[in-house]
């Protein structure tokens, strides 16, 4: 492999982020290798959207730093930024189209915006994009018109625009039918394959996350569990229960037990906040 | 017990006032950055505005408004008349009531009635889009494609309502006129309304016209920058965007009338 290889894709490293008096994530680690898919996951308010934007240069950390493709985002100017913005696409969780343009312009954005292709080209390029997605009918549609599923497709579409190095997704199934869900996963993993992109997915779909995943990491409370190939979160999943609390809390996750160290903990934070809320009342 | 009630309400208004600072500081903020991409525009091919998008929002900023303005404008320029009519009649002067109508109007109740109405129609609703935007994370889209926000979305909309506060401003002139005009005729009798324009050409002078076109402008830039200020800032879904759009209006009638006072102490100390 060339010396390029060695440098990971993304690399997080220490993050530490405070929101007010509240710590988000407690110094995570984090290392994303050229052409793999790796997904997070985690319980919702776990950290997870934080973790994603600070990967894509939307949040600073407090301490810490990520890297992308060697480079450190907080030493960064501006055009530096945007420069390397270029080098990577993001799925928001809702797709996030601007809903006062087309389809087509939606994807067209970006091409208009950072090469001097001309019209013709960049229409071309739309409709490539639109078919990689699936969706080359619905280029002349307002994002309106279309269903959630189809709306993260676009989003897709327009992340892939600058033909990108690596691709962030955020919930990528959240909020979508079970089928839809499938269809997308497919999407993610055929990119993945034909493109040779590297992706970080964010998730707590268990299915999904199995799915596409070639390597996995586990967020709980702004912690990171463990970060492993599929192969070892799947032995996890169908194994025994161990009596190792992490491993056990990691098992539960990803079975979606109703019982276990996470209901567990539940419980207890519940009763202290009670005591917490009885005592500022009193 | 008095000591404490003193205490809290200072601390309570020190911490308005430190509010209030920190406000006028990020929306200054939010001004110079768009200074700097009109700048940018003006320079480089790259950063100018995309084709379309400026004219939309002048369409979308003016069309709504103009209807009130007309409708609003017509009612001053009567009262204006009809109020100066009779303490003007006691010195047998209502031949003046022109340049009452005129200087009253060009230079205040014009351009800072028809603000308001912005403020209300495009102000809200310019708020109101933004914060939609942030909500559904499109801001966020925007800044990972590399096009920044302020260039792409507060530019265009700060510029539509400085050039449409302006013209806005030349209509209502027109119409508080006419306002005049029809209650001398309806009310006030031929001394005043015969010769009506022929002497408010004569009495009024340049600059009546140009500081309230002025402050049009100032107006407009101040209503625009506010209500992105308060669109882009907008946090945990539609709720805040619904304070947004409250903010935004009573933010801009406040900035309205600080700027209004501010202009006129300027152009009273340079005589204009
Ligand atoms: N901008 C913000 N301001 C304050 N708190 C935030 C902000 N963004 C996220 N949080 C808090 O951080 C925690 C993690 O949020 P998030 O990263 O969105 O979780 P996830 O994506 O895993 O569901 C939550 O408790 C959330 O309330
Ligand atoms: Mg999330």
């Amino acid at each position: 492999m060339s010396a390029a290889n060695d440098i990971p894709a993304v690399r997080v490293w220490q993050l530490v982020k405070r929101f007010g008096d509240h710590t988000v994530l407690h110094g995570v680690d984090l290392e994303v290798r050229p052409g793999e898919t790796m997904v997070i996951m985690g319980g919702s308010g776990c950290g997870k959207t934080t973790l994603l934007k600070h990967m894509i240069g939307l949040l600073s950390p407090d301490a810490g730093s990520v890297e992308l493709f060697g480079s450190r985002l907080d030493e960064l100017d501006e055009d530096g930024l945007d420069a390397l913005r270029r080098r990577f696409g993001v799925l928001f969780q809702g797709g996030a189209l601007l809903t006062s343009l087309t389809v087509a312009e939606n994807v067209a954005l970006a091409l208009e915006e950072h090469t001097d292709l001309d019209a013709e080209t960049i229409d071309i390029i739309v409709r490539i994009k639109l078919e990689q997605v699936g969706l080359r009918e619905a280029a002349g549609r307002m994002p309106s018109e279309l269903s959630g599923g189809m709306r993260k497709r676009v989003g897709l579409a327009r992340a892939l625009a600058l033909d990108p190095e690596i691709l962030f997704y955020d919930e990528p199934s959240a909020g979508l039918d079970p089928v839809t869900t499938a269809e997308i996963d497919e999407l993610i993993a055929g990119l993945t394959r034909k493109l040779g992109v590297t992706s970080v997915v964010v998730t707590h779909v268990m299915e999904s996350a199995f799915r596409i995943a070639d390597r996995m990491a586990m967020l709980d409370a702004g912690r990171m569990l463990k970060i492993a190939p599929r192969a070892d979160f799947e032995a996890i999943r169908d194994g025994e229960p161990t009596g190792d609390e992490q491993a056990d809390l990691i098992r539960q996750f990803l079975r979606g037990d109703a019982e276990g160290p996470m209901s567990a903990r539940r419980t207890l934070d519940g009763y202290e906040q009670d005591i917490m809320r009885a005592a500022e009342g009193g | 017990m008095a000591s404490t009630h003193r205490r809290n309400a200072v601390e309570f208004l020190g911490a308005k006032l430190l509010g209030g600072l920190r406000w006028a500081g990020g929306l200054s903020l939010l001004g110079r950055e768009t200074l700097r991409w009109a700048g940018r525009g003006v320079v480089h091919r790259r950063a100018r505005l995309r084709r379309g998008t400026l004219s939309a929002q002048m369409v979308r900023v003016g069309v709504r408004s103009l209807g009130v303005v007309f409708v609003v404008q017509s009612f001053i320029g009567a009262i204006l008349a009809l109020q100066m009519a009779a303490p003007l009649a006691q010195w047998g002067q209502e031949s003046q009531i022109p340049r009452i109508v005129g200087a009253a109007g060009f230079r205040m109740l014009g351009p800072i009635i028809t603000a308001v109405v912005l403020s209300g129609f495009a102000g809200a609703s310019i708020a109101a889009e933004l914060g939609t935007m942030v909500v559904a994370e499109e801001v966020e889209a925007l800044e990972v494609m590399a096009l920044n926000p302020v260039r792409f979305l507060v530019l265009p909309r700060v510029l539509a309502t400085f050039i449409m506060m302006i013209l806005l401003t030349v209509i209502a002139d027109l119409i508080l006129a006419f306002g005049g005009y029809a209650a001398a005729w309806a009310a006030l009798g031929p001394d005043v309304y015969r010769g009506y324009w022929d002497r408010m050409r004569d009495q009024l002078a340049y600059m009546d016209f140009f500081t309230g076109l002025i402050q049009g402008g100032v107006f407009g830039l101040l209503i625009g920058l506010i209500a992105c200020f308060e669109g882009l800032g907008v946090r945990g879904g539609a709720q805040g965007v619904g304070r947004a759009t409250t903010l935004t209006v009573v933010y801009s009638i406040v900035a309205i009338g600080a700027a209004a006072l501010v202009c006129t102490m300027i152009f009273y100390a340079f005589g204009l």
